[in-house]
Parts: structure tokens; sequence; C-alpha cells
């Protein structure tokens, strides 16, 4: 069930039949509470222990030859992972609730971006762009 | 679309019912939504300031010293299994099968309990080793980083424990199904960051 489904005409009969018939298996919903199905929670939790056992596979053995070839590859695989969890287990898509869900999801991720690349950016970079130091300032500073 | 709702024909009790459902519950699933897009936020700053400050040792013990990756694994295990058992109480849900859902969200949160208690000892013994959180701005972005993770998972065992409560009492009713999915969001999430902080703290670490 979408936010955009309420806006079609014959979702509103759906809306009005009761919650509380048991449905045999319910290919929609109406109360904006994702379909978990369990084909989609085995298919994302076997990726996940393929994703999250490879990279401490590859830094507990120390498989590859540079620590960072092994950095690079374990971020990527810590990013797809986290891709496999918002779709399996958070279920969001395009369509859930309107387009709002992922609307706030791309705007935080834009803003988590900002906000670590940022900080590490800003901070390990204090050095340079500064004016040098003349030696009499080299002395009295702290 | 509350105008032309023909369920306004039926009795009271009736309408009074379809009317909170046709405003109350999209809602909440995306006022949550947006409540763990802002507690993402919280972990950005904390994961920037670990970023920042990771690399202070203050001549103290860093992470390879203090990390044993193995327990890692183990506690990443449990927090991934606790996802999958979470799932099922959520498809044993959809399927109005109350005992199955609280067997699922008990199995849950035991998962839970058992990262809790790794990670507490692991607490434990980095203090007791002397590397508290006042040993160094690395300890102190560690423990905040990975204890804000621990007070969230500990909230969410709470959450689930009332939720087990709720459920023997009143069954799987919307307003129960509306917190379960809610739950499963949060729960989900905090999984989620965990992958930011095993591959950042705990992998990365090890690597420096």
């Amino acid at each position: 069930m979408t936010a955009a489904d309420l806006h079609k005409p014959s979702a509103t009969a759906d809306f009005v039949h009761g919650h509380d018939e048991p449905h045999g298996h319910d290919d929609h919903h109406d109360d904006g509470i994702p379909h978990a199905s369990f084909r989609d929670y085995l298919i994302g939790f076997a990726l996940s222990v393929l994703l999250t056992a490879v990279p401490f596979w590859l830094v507990m053995n120390d498989v590859l030859p540079s620590k960072q070839v092994t950095t690079a590859v374990i971020v990527v695989f810590a990013v797809v992972q986290m891709l496999v969890h918002i779709v399996y287990f958070l279920h969001l898509d395009t369509r859930s609730q309107g387009g709002w869900n992922m609307l706030a999801a791309i705007f935080t991720v834009v803003l988590v971006v900002i906000t670590i690349a940022g900080s590490l950016w800003v901070m390990f970079h204090m050095n340079e762009n500064m004016m040098p130091m003349s030696p009499h300032e080299m002395r009295i500073a702290p | 679309m509350s105008a032309s709702n023909p369920a306004m024909t039926h009795d009271g009790a009736d309408r009074w019912l379809v009317r909170e459902e046709l405003h109350a519950q999209p809602g909440t699933m995306l006022g949550f939504w947006l409540y763990l897009m802002s507690d993402c936020l919280i972990f950005a700053c904390l994961f920037a300031m670990y970023g920042v400050v990771g690399g202070n040792y203050a001549a103290g013990p860093g992470p390879k010293d203090l990390f044993e990756l193995p327990l890692v694994a183990v506690n990443t295990a449990m927090l991934l299994f606790s996802s999958i058992t979470y799932g099922f109480a959520m498809i044993e849900m959809q399927r109005r099968r109350v005992n199955a859902t609280i067997v699922w969200l008990a199995v849950t949160g035991l998962f839970g309990l058992a990262f809790l208690g790794i990670e507490l000892y692991e607490f434990h013994h980095l203090i007791h080793e002397g590397a508290g959180p006042q040993r160094s701005a690395f300890l102190s972005a560690f423990f905040t980083l990975v204890g804000t993770h621990g007070l969230h998972v500990s909230f969410g065992l709470v959450w689930l424990l009332t939720l087990i409560v709720q459920l023997k009492r009143w069954g799987l009713t919307d307003s129960t199904r509306r917190r379960l999915a809610c739950l499963s969001m949060f729960w989900h999430f905090l999984d989620l960051i965990w992958i930011g902080v095993f591959t950042y703290v705990y992998l990365m670490g090890a690597l420096r």
C-alpha cells in the first residue's frame, strides 16, 4: 500500500473493509505498513551474511597485499550491505508514502555525506592555506 | 476522501475506527521514518567526530591493541540474527498469528540481549584495562559512538518487551501492528548503523 494508491478512486474501497478480517495473503495492504515477504528477508539475510563475512575474513587474515586496497574493498562492502538492508529489511522504495520516504532518505544521505566527508576534509587540512610563520612568531608560539 | 467514504454510512463505532485508520497510520509510518532519518544525523555527527579524533591516542593504546575482532564478529552475527528473526515476527504478524509473533519477538530480544551483553563485556574489559573513555580522545569518541548505538539497542529492547506484553494483552490490533512495524524499522535501522560501526571503527581500526 502506498500513499499514491490513496489517490486512486478504487483505493477507497480497499480502505473500508475491516483490518480485522484475516487475510489469507495480502498483496496490497491498507495501513502504510510495508509488506514483508519471506523471500525478501531470506535474500537480504543471505546477502548480509556474505557481505559481513568477507570483510572480516579480509581483515583478520590479511588477504589483500595493501591496507589501502583492503580499506577500499571493505568500504564498498559496507555501502552495498547498507543498501541491501534498506531495500530488503527497511523496504524502502520510490513508492512508499508517496515517495516522501525516499525523498527524506536522499536528503539524509546528502547531509550525512556533507557532515562526515566535510568534517574529515576540513579537520585534516587545517595547516593548508595558512600564513607562513615568521621566525619571531615561531619563538613565541605555544 | 473522507467525505465520499462509504464507511460513513455504517454504525458509529465502525466510522470512528475507519476515520482513525485513514489519517493515523500512513502518517505514523512517515513520521517514524523522519525520526529515523534525524537519528541517522546524530550518528553521522558521532561518526564524523570519531573520524576526526579517532587517531589521537594520547600515547595510550590504539585500536590494534584493544579490539578483538573475533568478539566483534560474534557481536555482528548476533545483531544480524536478531534482524532476520524480527523479519520472521513481521511475517507471522501478517499471517495474524499472535503467538508465533511473540515467539519470534522473544528470540529477537534474546539476540539483542546477547549483543548488549557482549558489548558491555567489551566495555568492562576496556575500562578494566585502563582504556576507559577518559584515557584519550580516541577512546572518548569510541565510547560515545558505540555507546550511543548500544543505548539505542537497549531502548529497542525495552520497546520490544513492552510490545510483547501488549500483544499478550490485546493481540494483533491495528495499534499493536503499527507499533510492531515502527519497531521493525527501528531495529533494522540499528543493524544498518552497526554496519558502519564495525566497518569504520573495528575493521578499519585494525587496519590502521
